[in-house]
């Protein structure tokens, strides 16, 4: 096969997703720069701004290579991406158990990455693909059919591992896909039926069969900061304190304290939006609310014009997912929604998340490239 | 197809609900609450804290310490920094139990602060501690400047000890500008002279991180160093009585009689009060409050005796200045003394046969005070016990005081609403019945007797500069010169005439004077208390003082007046030259606490990592 850029490729790329998305992202190293800069000069910097940057330029590749390959090639391959995507989950939570350290990540060789990462974009492939395939509104029986195998094994694994974050996330995005491609009205009904009669059951069962200890603490801490001012309420108290004592215009770049002074865990993770609004303030918050509206807004309008039903469901599923992150991440930063561990998609660091959110991007960029294309 | 569509449109709309959503939020944090918010996360970064100042030196009367400040570490750990299983691994370090962190972690609930789980590590814990900050982060040692009392018991109810505020002196206005936590004098010279000893705290601004560590010092107002105190006691002389004292209780209790100034000051048993510098524990202090030879209470002012044939030397004094007796005059000391059918036994089976009034003293005879006693009147006696400070207290500042009792007609028909006996008089005029005193009360008497009828109104805990004069002048007591010199040579007698009843005590180093007495009182059975009341050296006293004894089998001649010859003997060795000052000292400030301070200061010096950096001797208080 002969590696050859088409012109049309290249005046169809959609620089203004890419844009935005590498905004956001050395926005995220500046932060993270910040975030991690010693206590006293003379102490080393720690490098997890150069490894993000690193993970970037890795994720640049991979998005290059996946923006090559017709985004419908994937949906054709989307049960083998599946499968593997299962078999990974079933892996990590088999070594767990097997006691060889935690239950997210696989390691090898030195690399290690988290298998649910991955996941997340062979489910959405798969959901489209399956979805897609569907004859709209989707009936009761259709429903039912799907139910085991895309919805209860998939979430269970997730919420066994425990991944509280990309379980809620891939939860949302399979009901918003079902939405989306329209349901029928008795299953609507039987949905509402179904969740006022089983909720509470539901609850209980979730509340104290599948939460762990800490998860639970979490979101009383959510209901009640004031309730364990120590424990992981302390988090969300110190992330409010950090992104209101920005004010206006922000206390400076590197001049934020929350963080570096320790007050703030996880300020280059899960809470880098609020070391972010510490040093930039409200200002600086609105500018960056922006891009990732843009981002959206953009994202959308490639599914709104994808040339067949896959791609539009692939666009909005993967639209859906880095919705819900952002919003839920910096709703979970202002302490309006629980802690659940879910990053700030580009911004935190995280070396899988950077490389599988890029291939997400990429599959944007796949979609609304290939809008024109007739079909072989 | 259109129906995937139609969604994107309506996610369009959700999404931009969800960026308003977050504006507003973000408007409400950085913006409305923005300034309240900034206000926290400098509230989180910089800490004022109290640095407590050390406290002033006390020192005896020739420079020899009697108390130190020393570093003493202690361990805090925050709460939001423990991680599962910190909380068993470190209470095993501390040997503490799990229950026992949990509980003081939870009794401070919802600080941010640390909270100090113990006080005061020896040697041995420090290192472990320090060698195991690393694997906690949420461990700290904290230094704190601490009393060390090396004096022990010794001198321990005089030099009393610190504590925290309590909350009825946090409403004192005395205690307005002491930093809450800081320990102040809560009894003895501790408390009396507080306010100079106490200094004045220093405040010190520094940038924390989220453990509570010090990161840099902002600004710094150093404290003020108590002001050192030199006491007029002489340790020597202390230490001498202490341990020639073999009682289980009693006083001793010395002045200067030219100065009013205190020499010594010893109450047994006594009580350790470096179990009070990092807070007593609830079951040490229920073992000192319920011991039943109540090791808090000071017998030198605070208990009251008979004083037994001690009180012969006012008898004799106001028998002779009322005329009811010559010196040259002498009477029959039999074995018993009949009045009223009552039978009044001396304590020599044989009697004493004829005697005058200074040989009376000399060899204490019961019988002839009763005669002379009856001849001058209970009111007579009891005006001069009070010009003698009998029946009143000396005022010392110290907490509550005992007075003392004078009987007189008047005094019984008041409170027994019955008159005063002539058989009550017998008794009075050799210090039985009603009559109580205090050591200290006597030590002042009998060296008024010894300056040759001075008396000082007002005792001194201060040394006094030479030349200095007494807060008050010395009072002339309303006696003839004869009359004292005529007691003064009974009482040189009483000490170094073969029939003497302290003879076997005379000293070849020093000739002093004394009065043996045997008080015996009736306390669910009979009970000897033993007394010597005296001065050196017996031409021109320094050193006047008095010995109680409780409970002895002897009288107290062989019980008390030992421990007086001693002290005495370090006093005027001490003034020869021939006893360094603090030199019996030694033994009881044990050298390994000094030993273990320098290797603790070392310590902090040479590992400025593990958090207590260079100037890590700070006082503890957070605020």
């Amino acid at each position: 096969m002969k590696m050859q850029i088409d012109r049309r490729h290249v005046q169809n790329f959609d620089w203004l997703l890419l844009g935005l998305v590498l905004l956001a992202s050395l926005i995220g190293v500046i932060t993270i720069f910040s975030a991690t800069r010693p206590l006293t000069g003379s102490a080393h910097h720690s490098s997890f701004y150069i490894k993000q940057l690193a993970w970037m330029f890795i994720g640049l590749i991979a998005m290059g290579a996946v923006v090559k390959i017709d985004y419908r090639q994937f949906g054709r391959a989307a049960g083998i991406f599946y499968a593997i995507g299962i078999l990974l989950l079933v892996f990590v939570l088999g070594m767990g158990k097997m006691g060889l350290g935690a239950q997210r990540w696989i390691s090898i060789g030195g690399i290690s990455f988290q298998p649910s990462e991955v996941f997340r974009l062979a489910y959405i492939i798969m959901l489209a693909r399956y979805l897609s395939f569907l004859k709209p509104p989707i009936g009761v029986r259709d429903f039912l059919k799907m139910l085991p195998l895309l919805a209860l094994l998939p979430f269970g694994l997730l919420v066994k591992q425990p991944d509280l974050g990309t379980a809620t996330t891939m939860g949302m995005v399979f009901l918003f896909l079902c939405i989306a491609r329209g349901m029928s009205k008795k299953l609507i009904t039987a949905l509402l039926i179904f969740g006022l009669v089983s909720g509470p059951f539901l609850f209980d069962i979730i509340w104290h069969g599948f939460l762990k200890g800490y998860q639970r603490d979490r979101i009383v801490a959510f209901m009640d900061p004031q309730a364990d001012p120590a424990g992981i309420g302390y988090n969300i108290t110190q992330s409010k304190i950090a992104i209101g004592s920005g004010m206006v215009l922000g206390k400076g770049y590197m001049k934020g304290t929350q963080g570096p002074l320790r007050f703030l865990p996880e300020n280059h993770t899960d809470f880098i939006f609020s070391g972010f609004a510490e040093e930039w303030g409200f200002a600086g918050c609105l500018v960056l609310l922006a891009i990732y509206l843009a981002f959206l807004l953009r994202a959308l309008d490639t599914a709104r014009h994808a040339k067949d039903d896959f791609g539009a469901l692939l666009a909005l599923g993967l639209t859906f997912m880095f919705a819900f992150y952002i919003f839920f991440n910096i709703g979970m930063a202002m302490g309006m929604l629980p802690v659940v561990g879910i990053p700030l998609p580009f911004m935190s660091y995280g070396g899988t998340a950077v490389f599988s959110n890029y291939i997400a991007v990429g599959l944007l960029i796949n979609i609304r490239l290939r809008r024109f294309e007739l079909f072989y | 197809m259109s129906h995937d569509r139609n969604a994107a449109k309506v996610a369009a709309v959700v999404i931009i609900l969800a960026f308003f959503v977050s504006v507003v939020r973000l408007w409400q944090l950085q913006v409305i609450d923005g300034r309240d918010m900034r206000k926290a996360s400098e509230g989180n970064r910089f800490k004022v804290i109290d640095i407590y100042p050390p406290r002033g030196i006390i020192y005896d009367r020739n420079g020899v310490p009697l108390v130190k400040n020393a570093p003493s570490f202690n361990v805090s750990v925050t709460p939001r920094m423990l991680r599962k299983g910190d909380l068993e691994q470190i209470a095993a370090l501390l040997s503490l139990s799990p229950e026992d962190v949990l509980q003081k972690i939870q009794a401070a609930a919802g600080s941010l602060e640390p909270v100090t789980l113990k006080e005061g590590l020896d040697f041995n814990e420090l290192a472990q501690v320090e060698s195991r900050l690393s694997d906690f982060p949420a461990l700290h040692v904290d230094v704190n400047i601490v009393r060390d009392y090396i004096c022990k018991d010794v001198a321990s109810q005089l030099i009393g000890y610190i504590g925290r505020i309590n909350s009825q002196e946090e409403e004192d206005p005395e205690y307005n500008d002491v930093p809450k936590g800081e320990p102040v004098g809560q009894w003895g010279i501790e408390r009396l002279y507080d306010q100079q000893l106490r200094g004045v705290p220093g405040k010190k601004l520094i940038e924390v991180d989220a453990t509570g560590r010090e990161i840099k010092v902002m600004g710094e107002v150093p404290p003020k160093k108590g002001k050192d105190i030199t006491l007029a006691l002489d340790i020597n002389v202390q230490m001498a009585a202490e341990k020639k004292f073999t009682s289980k209780a009693g006083a001793f209790v010395a002045i200067d009689p030219n100065t009013g100034e205190i020499l010594a000051f010893m109450s047994k048993p006594s009580f350790d009060p470096n179990a009070f510098v990092n807070g007593i524990s609830a079951a040490e202090w229920k073992q000192l409050a319920g011991d039943p030879e109540h090791p808090m209470l000071d017998r030198v002012f605070q208990s009251q005796y008979p004083p037994g044939s001690t009180f012969k030397i006012i008898t004799a004094i106001a028998a002779l200045e009322s005329g009811a007796i010559k010196p040259t005059d002498k009477l029959n000391g039999p074995a018993t003394f009949v009045l009223g059918g009552h039978v009044f036994h001396d304590w020599k089976k044989g009697g004493h046969g004829m005697l005058d009034i200074k040989h009376a003293i000399i060899q204490s005879c019961d019988t002839f005070f009763y005669q002379v006693g009856l001849k001058t009147g209970i009111d007579e006696i009891a005006k001069y016990a009070r010009a003698f400070g009998l029946g009143r207290k000396v005022k010392l500042g110290l907490g509550y005081e005992a007075s003392g009792l004078v009987p007189d007609t008047a005094w019984k028909e008041r409170v027994y609403k019955c008159p005063w006996y002539p058989g009550d008089t017998v008794s009075a005029s050799i210090g039985q019945s009603y009559v109580l005193v205090t050591p200290l009360q006597m030590a002042r008497l009998v060296g008024s007797v010894g300056s040759g009828g001075k008396f000082m109104p007002r005792l001194s805990f201060l040394k006094m500069k030479p030349g200095q004069q007494p807060e008050l002048d010395p009072v002339g007591l309303p006696v003839s010169s004869d009359t004292i010199n005529l007691v003064r040579a009974a009482l040189q007698g009483v000490v170094n005439e073969p029939d003497g009843t302290a003879y076997r005590s005379r000293s070849s180093l020093v000739q002093f004077s004394g009065k043996t007495g045997t008080a015996q009182t009736v306390d669910g059975g009979k009970r000897y208390d033993s007394w010597f009341v005296g001065y050196a050296p017996s031409d021109n006293p320094g050193i006047a003082f008095a010995v109680m004894a409780e409970q002895t089998p002897e009288e107290g001649a062989s019980a008390a007046a030992p421990v007086a010859k001693a002290a005495v003997e370090a006093y005027m060795e001490e003034k020869e030259g021939k006893l360094a000052p603090g030199a019996l000292l030694n033994g009881v400030s044990s050298p390994s606490l000094a030993n273990a301070a320098g290797a603790a200061a070392k310590i902090v010096n040479g590992a400025p990592a593990s958090g207590l950096g260079a100037n890590a001797v700070r006082a503890g208080g957070r605020q």
